[in-house]
């Protein structure tokens, strides 16, 4: 609170003044620094409407430290000829007898507040030799509130447990909130965005049957990765550049061999319908330790489980990380979280697995689908997935889909009249695309900006 | 997923109609294939190599589409125009047969048992009668190196050579010799060179330097001859300059040598078909009932329908009126067809995916959690609540984040390597969560401290009892970043989570702390958390040396437990 002397005489000055006050004249007037007044002006208009202040600001020219010397003493030149004695020059061939000292003159007008009196030149003049300085001053110009009065009650910041234990509060007037100012961020933690998403991903399965598949086994063997799943030895998915090799431990030493021996014959020889792909299979290329390159290597693990027992209808799903050796760029790591559903039961169609698929996009907000033919090593028909974005009005791909191929599950042991559907998609893509992110290393990885983390919203897909 | 570049125009022309991007582009994706870029040569080299070397190239737009990686025979522009013919009704399913040649018997090849050591198979063929004209003549070769870079795995696989048959006189021999025995003209070359100063030649060659590495080391190079001793090709590197195809040519040599017999006739295949009328390869027959089809799909049609559905993906089909029994004929250029399940695709296709009815699985299930998992999710929660912000690293990084920085060897981690890392950030999986949370306060260090992180998520360590001689373990790490250690507020976390686990604080069956030594702590700031009698992990103020290492300035206590021994 500003002090309240100086308050009470700047509302006597409204109140005698009708069009208001400037809060610089108040100040001259008052001989108290402006800023004072400008305290007053503040702690009056928090009270309510008792003043309105308008800011304005305007300009006025000041003496610089050497200005105000020049001011006080004369000029440099005036000063020289004043300090030579009048017996003492040597060379009586002074000029003049006597200086106006014109310099000084124009500084004392200055410093008088008579700006007027100097013609712009003069004053730029004297600017140029840095004896003035132009300034310029922001004031208040005051004027009577809609609830003016000269007297003020002091009012309360807040309610006191003694206010409310001795009633005092009745009497009292507090003083308003500022409802515009933010309040203070609570001290808490908080989830990781792509987990939040994750955390939905898991919901949505779960609302729809899915069991979650034990995914917590980032090295896999080829042979589970890619051979199983009908992937040829030769295909480019498991070259050097695509898929990350492990130097130790470097193989895989244990399968189950009959299945094995079926898988390679399915290979190389073909059956279960099918004539193969008719090459060398090699167990040396299906020992080789990987990093999953897709979370379908589980997949085929849970669905050979399955085979070993009495076959009974599964829902299955899964969310983790994959590998792969790319280029890295805006939208590609080299490691990134798959979405995996799998449904495996007696006569499955297409439709169904066109059904499900719109089921699970339809929690995902997403009710606009329409499928491509596409290709796939392990699934016969591959199905890509697109649904309409509004935003971008256009098709966007968000995943992909098929029906694994009787030469992955018959060599397994599944029956054969058993149909498997399954889909996939990344966790990163629809998260950058919910919280508007556009590189992916801002979200993923240790580069992340935590003010992001800070400030992400709660996680609701289909809204 | 290959790319092939294809003039609008020509396109059109061959389709006998033009269509707008749009519905060029619903064609395309009926049929499953992506429209994927509508530009010109202008433009590629425009953005490639900047404007003026724009100025001379053509502007005739250029289609980019998108084939699948199994359809080999889409990938030029017969091939591709072919295909939307037949889908669209508008051609009859081509039918492939040989001829013999009118004067005399059919060309030779004999391989002999040298090529064993190096490629051992080799295929041929001939295109007689053919006409070329410059975009034909564009397309042959664009088609032989879209083959080249797919199904061929960068000539490894299989190399093909094309020759002037009218330059050459047959029977040809495949054979092998060592490369200073080997000496020939090269194509587009004015003198001889031996096989081995062609090696140190093509060097330097931007384009043929990748396929060096496939014969460079054998004792022996593969090399075609025809019957006057004339070099043809010295697979799968350079063709012979003698018998080069021009625009003139009326009969093709095409010979295709390979590490895999079924590859190099699918290659074959697709260069006779695609180019001629007359080719040697029989189609193959199946049989299959309407009613799989339909079952398997999920549609209701009849037997004639489900034929008419398959003529028009090229598999010329029929009714036998024995029960629903159709008769799939599988041209040569469809080596994709290998099982059933692949004439059904077709049919769904044809059909339309998007007019099939969508229907619901009828399974009865019910959902479970992997406990692990759940445990993760409800711990996170909890976590946070505490006032811990959670952070997500990747599981891959350096062999020094967690071995030198930490101030321990890599030899002591049990980490798994990795053999064919692109850069250092992918050497190991890594071992700890500590290095990835110290890693995001580094690259957070602008933000108001305390910098209080968390991260639940999986280690990898090597493991012999598993199948795969490693294992992943779920661990839960914290740290707490501030200008005082704050030893005590770690502390308090693992009290909590204790809590949170049901955990007592006691000796035995709860849990303690134990002073411990760990080159990553600063001594006598380090204690192992001890679970039931056995250690899950550690805690304590970080080795100035560690907080230096990860470019970090203020003190910084961390935890990290194993969460698996409470399930």
């Amino acid at each position: 609170m500003a002090d309240s002397g100086v308050v009470e005489t700047l509302l006597q000055r409204i109140e005698k003044a009708d069009d208001g006050v400037d809060s610089l004249n108040v100040a001259a007037s008052l001989g108290v620094d402006h800023q004072v007044i400008v305290g007053a002006v503040k702690s009056l208009q928090a009270l309510g409407d008792i003043i309105s202040a308008d800011l304005r600001s305007s300009k006025h020219w000041e003496l610089t430290v050497e200005g105000s010397e020049i001011a006080e003493q004369g000029s440099h030149e005036a000063r020289v000829f004043s300090s030579i004695p009048l017996e003492g020059l040597a060379q009586s061939e002074l000029m003049v007898e006597n200086i106006e000292d014109q310099v000084r003159e124009k500084l004392l007008q200055v410093q008088k507040g008579n700006f007027s009196q100097l013609d712009e030149k003069e004053k730029n003049e004297l600017k140029k030799r840095k004896l003035l300085s132009e300034v310029t001053v922001k004031s208040y110009w005051i004027t009577k509130g809609s609830s003016f009065s000269t007297t003020i009650t002091k009012q309360e910041t807040e309610l006191t447990p003694e206010m409310i234990a001795t009633g005092s509060w009745k009497e009292k007037k507090f003083k308003p909130y500022n409802f515009e100012a933010m309040g203070v961020a609570p001290d808490c933690g908080h989830l990781h965005p792509l987990m939040k998403v994750r955390t939905q991903f898991r919901q949505i399965f779960l609302e729809m049957g899915f069991t979650e598949m034990p995914t917590n086994n980032f090295i896999e063997s080829s042979f589970w990765n890619f051979d199983s799943l009908f992937q040829p030895q030769q295909h480019p998915a498991r070259d050097q550049h695509d898929t990350f090799f492990l130097s130790d431990p470097a193989l895989a030493h244990e399968f189950p061999q009959d299945y094995l021996e079926r898988v390679k014959k399915v290979h190389s020889e073909g059956g279960f319908g099918s004539q193969g792909y008719k090459y060398d299979w090699k167990i040396e290329e299906a020992q080789k330790n990987i990093l999953r390159t897709h979370t379908t290597a589980v997949s085929a693990r849970m669905l050979y489980k399955l085979a070993q027992q009495k076959f009974t209808p599964v829902k299955y799903f899964s969310i983790d990380r994959v590998f792969r050796n790319e280029t890295l760029d805006a939208t590609h790591l080299a490691e990134f979280h798959q979405i995996e559903g799998v449904v495996a039961d007696y006569g499955l169609t297409l439709g169904d697995l066109m059904g499900i698929l719109h089921q699970f996009f339809t929690k995902l907000g997403i009710t606009k689908l329409r499928f491509k033919p596409a290709y796939n090593p392990y699934t016969e028909p591959s199905m890509e997935v697109f649904s309409y974005h509004e935003g971008l009005k256009k098709w966007v791909e968000v995943g992909n889909s098929g029906v694994f191929r009787p030469e992955m599950l018959l060599p397994m042991g599944l029956p054969e009249d058993v149909s498997v559907i399954a889909w996939g998609l990344s966790l990163e893509r629809p998260t950058m695309i919910k919280y508007g992110i556009n590189n992916i290393r801002e979200l993923v990885g240790h580069k992340v900006n935590l003010q992001m983390v800070y400030d992400g919203p709660i996680c609701r897909l289909d809204s | 997923m290959p790319t092939v570049g294809i003039k609008r125009d020509l396109l059109f022309k061959a389709l006998g109609r033009t269509y707008t991007d749009e519905e060029f582009d619903e064609l395309c994706f009926e049929f499953g294939l992506e429209l994927d870029e509508i530009t010109s040569e202008k433009e590629i080299v425009s953005r490639e190599q900047g404007d003026t070397k724009a100025s001379d190239a053509s502007d005739v737009i250029l289609y980019k589409i998108d084939v699948p990686a199994n359809r080999y025979d889409l990938l030029c522009l017969e091939g591709l125009v072919r295909g939307l013919q037949v889908f669209k009704n508008k051609l009859e399913a081509p039918r492939y047969r040989r001829i013999s040649p009118v004067n005399g018997d059919p060309q030779k090849l004999i391989i002999t048992k040298e090529t064993a050591a190096v490629r051992p198979f080799a295929v041929a063929a001939v295109l007689r009668n053919i006409t070329f004209t410059q975009e034909r003549y564009d397309s042959f070769i664009e088609l032989q190196e879209k083959l080249h870079q797919n199904i061929c795995r960068k000539r490894s696989l299989v190399a093909i050579g094309t020759h002037d048959l009218d330059t050459i006189s047959g029977p040809f021999t495949y054979t092998a010799k060592p490369p200073g025995d080997i000496s020939f003209k090269p194509l587009n070359q004015t003198k001889e060179y031996t096989a081995t100063e062609l090696m140190s030649l093509y060097k330097t060659d931007s384009h043929l330097r990748h396929y060096l590495h496939i014969i460079e080391d054998k004792p022996v190079y593969p090399i075609i001859y025809d019957s006057n001793g004339i070099v043809l090709s010295m697979p799968p590197i350079i063709n012979g300059d003698h018998s080069k195809i021009t625009l003139q040519t009326k009969n093709v040599f095409i010979e295709c040598t390979a590490t895999d017999l079924t590859k190099a006739k699918i290659v074959l295949d697709m260069m006779v078909t695609m180019f001629s009328e007359y080719c040697s390869q029989p189609f193959t027959k199946e049989k299959l009932s309407g009613e799989f089809i339909n079952r398997k799909v999920g549609i209701n049609e009849s037997t004639e329908k489900i034929a008419q559905l398959l003529t028009r993906m090229c598999l010329l089909s029929r009714a036998t009126g024995v029960g629903d029994e159709i008769e799939v004929e599988i041209p040569p250029t469809r080596s994709d067809v290998i099982h059933a399940c692949d004439i059904m695709e077709d049919a769904a296709i044809a059909y339309g995916f998007n007019n099939i009815t969508r229907t619901t699985p009828r399974a009865y299930t019910v959902a479970n959690q992997f406990p692990l998992n759940k445990l993760t999710e409800l711990l996170r929660q909890d976590l946070a609540a505490a006032g811990f912000t959670e952070a997500l690293n990747f599981a891959l990084c350096s062999e020094e984040d967690i071995a030198d920085k930490l101030g321990k060897k890599i030899s002591e981690t049990r980490a798994a390597h990795i053999s064919n890392p692109k850069t250092a950030e992918f050497q190991v999986a890594r071992t700890t969560l500590l290095p990835g949370l110290l890693k995001t306060i580094a690259a957070n260090r602008k933000m108001p401290l305390p910098l209080k992180l968390f991260e639940v998520s999986d280690v990898v360590l090597k493991d012999e009892t598993k199948d795969v001689g490693a294992r992943n373990s779920r661990r839960f790490c914290a740290v707490y970043y501030n200008k005082s250690p704050g030893f005590e507020v770690i502390h308090g976390l693992l009290d909590r989570t204790m809590q949170l686990l049901e955990v007592k604080s006691a000796r035995g069956e709860g849990y303690h702390i134990q002073a411990a030594d760990d080159s990553t702590f600063f001594p006598g700031r380090c204690a192992e958390i001890i679970v039931r009698g056995k250690t899950v992990g550690r805690l304590g103020v970080l080795h100035p040396d560690v907080i230096n290492r990860f470019e970090l300035t203020m003190p910084c206590s961390a935890m990290e437990i194993d969460i698996e021994p409470f399930l």
